[in-house]
């Protein structure tokens, strides 16, 4: 049991963190698109902004479980099988690249109005705002973002359970939902509140030493 | 100054931010002229069009209508390209500081030369002798959050002039400082206008502010140029009605005192303020309510205001215009 338990574990941190970097690789640039053609934003593209934004919302409406179902035939065009750590994470991304999108905004629209206008009178370019300003100001709250992504990823990847991705949910599901080993459950469901507590502390302690404002 | 040249040429300027359901004239009609070397004060009320106007002279707000000629080049036929190389030739200042809270000092002195492509050898350089220059170079490695605001200020300053630029635009620089550190910043920019030459532009709602460092000053009002001169002029024969009011901001209190004359003595230097009340007082045989009095002493010479109450009865009050023709004492009655 104990090997059973630890391979989900594994399986877990796996999954979570390889949808996590992936779901970034697309959250991110999305997320500054939405803060950068803002109509307040420094280089405005209202339509591109509102085109984005509903794709987004859509996306975001979806429940998960729904999703992970709907892509199945995309799932398997990606990775070959819809059963598995890698099948869970092609519906992961996509379900959270959009969320991590507007966690992303978020965090940058909390940058100081001022310090942008400051960056402009030196004759900063658009591109160089976003290097240099909105991402580096905005670290702190990037990072704790991040946390909640992750967060957010670990509870939607024990969904993945109920389709047989492997992983702490799936454990969860087959012994305690389906073979009413309520003792199983727990544990599984003890270590995925001990790895949420993980996440979230990491995500504080970064955050904390990444912030110059003290 | 026979030979003065212009650097910032506004002319016709106005700016109007239009939205669905707003229509607001921030600018009308603006014309100014500033010359290079000066330093030229704009002062107005809260929502007068300081800050729009500003940003229109370094085109971070496109104007409407109008040009803005800086250093014989129109604004206006540049493209965006050239208009961020034009920006660091201006520096600006804000009332905010508006520094970078997850850099170093150095590092945001840093930034504008970063943001040019300088090299950063290059840049640390001239940013740590920038730090010498406004007193911070033992605060290289502090973060903005560790600093006072006279501090941040001092930080914002070496930054702006880090690309050395032409004109420095400061849009209500001092406004959230105290009195003390006001006048050291004050002070700073003085000496940065005398020892770099650079044009220095201020943007505030102060008198104060002008009196202490401004050659010439505009006066803003409801969007228009309301009047514009040598400080002393307008500080002794103000025109406008906006005029008066700032100058008398801060003596509101004057306004309780209804009915009775007043008379406003303006302190140019040429007298030393105590003899002229006491001998006023003397001469005339009549005692006078000082009401307000906002006066500096530079090398015992008086300058700034004085408002005083005149007596009741017209043979005392005209012994007092009197007097203060005969000495030159410029003066004018309130009501
Ligand atoms: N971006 C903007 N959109 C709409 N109205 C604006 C904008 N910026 C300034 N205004 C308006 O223009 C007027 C002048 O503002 P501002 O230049 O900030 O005044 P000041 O700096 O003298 O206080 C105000 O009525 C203000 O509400
Ligand atoms: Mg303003």
């Amino acid at each position: 049991m104990p090997a059973i338990i630890a391979k989900g574990i594994l399986e877990t941190f796996y999954v979570v963190l390889v949808s996590s970097f992936m779901g970034y690789a697309m959250g991110l640039p999305l997320g500054i698109l939405l803060v950068v053609t803002d109509k307040e934003g420094i280089a405005p593209k209202v339509s591109l902004n509102r085109g984005i934004g509903v794709v987004v919302n859509i996306l975001r409406s979806i429940p998960f479980v729904i999703l992970m179902v709907a892509l199945m035939p995309f799932t398997r065009f990606v990775v070959g099988t819809t059963l598995g750590p890698n099948a869970l994470i092609v519906p992961l991304v996509i379900g959270s690249a959009p969320y991590i999108a507007r966690l992303v905004e978020s965090s940058l629209k909390e940058v100081d109005h001022g310090v942008i206008e400051a960056a402009r009178s030196m004759g900063a370019t658009p591109a160089q705002i976003v290097f240099k300003v909105l991402l580096p100001e905005a670290r702190p709250s990037l990072i704790m973002g991040a946390a909640i992504a992750v967060i957010t990823i670990l509870g939607y990847s024990a969904m993945g359970g109920f389709v047989g991705a492997g992983g702490l949910g799936t454990i969860a599901i087959n012994y305690g939902y389906y073979r009413y080993q309520v003792n199983i459950m727990l544990v599984t469901v003890v270590i995925l509140i001990i790895i949420v507590q993980g996440f979230q502390e990491i995500g504080n302690r970064l955050s904390k030493r990444a912030d110059k404002r003290l | 100054m026979a030979e003065r040249e212009p650097i910032i040429e506004l002319i016709g300027l106005g700016k109007v931010f239009e939205s669905k359901n707003n229509y607001v004239k921030a600018l009308e009609d603006v014309n100014l002229t500033i010359y290079e070397g000066e330093i030229f004060g704009i002062i107005g009320l809260s929502g007068a069009g300081k800050s729009t106007l500003v940003r229109c002279i370094n085109y971070l707000e496109r104007p409407t209508s109008g040009k803005v000629i800086f250093n014989k080049i129109d604004l206006s036929e540049l493209p965006e390209r050239e208009l961020l190389k034009i920006r660091r030739s201006m520096g600006m200042i804000f009332q905010q500081f508006n520094l970078l809270m997850q850099r170093n000092v150095l590092q945001n002195v840093c930034f504008p030369l970063e943001i040019a492509g300088v090299a950063q050898k290059e840049a640390q350089k001239r940013a740590y002798e920038l730090l010498k220059m406004v007193g911070l170079s033992d605060k290289a490695k502090a973060y903005p959050a560790q600093l006072s605001g006279g501090q941040k200020q001092r930080v914002a300053i070496a930054r702006a002039l880090a690309t050395n630029p032409k004109v420095l635009l400061c849009d209500e620089a001092t406004s959230a400082l105290d009195p003390t550190t006001t006048r050291s910043i004050l002070e700073l920019l003085r000496e940065i206008n005398r020892n770099l030459g650079i044009t220095i532009i201020v943007i505030t709602h102060e008198m104060s502010v002008i009196e202490e460092i401004c050659s010439r000053v505009a006066i803003i009002d409801e969007s228009r140029i309301a009047e514009v001169g040598d400080v002393e002029e307008v500080f002794m024969r103000p025109k406008s009605k906006i005029a008066r009011k700032l100058i008398f901001s801060g003596v509101n209190h004057i306004e309780h005192f209804e009915g009775e004359d007043k008379c406003r003595i303006i302190f140019d230097g040429r007298t030393s303020f105590e003899p002229v009340i006491a001998n006023m007082v003397l001469e005339c045989r009549t005692p006078v309510n000082i009401m307000f009095a906002d006066t500096k002493d530079i090398d015992g010479k008086a300058f700034g205001q004085m408002v005083i109450q005149l007596p009741e009865d017209e043979s005392s009050k005209k012994r007092i215009f009197a007097y203060l023709e005969t000495h030159k004492i410029p003066y004018e009655e309130v009501i």
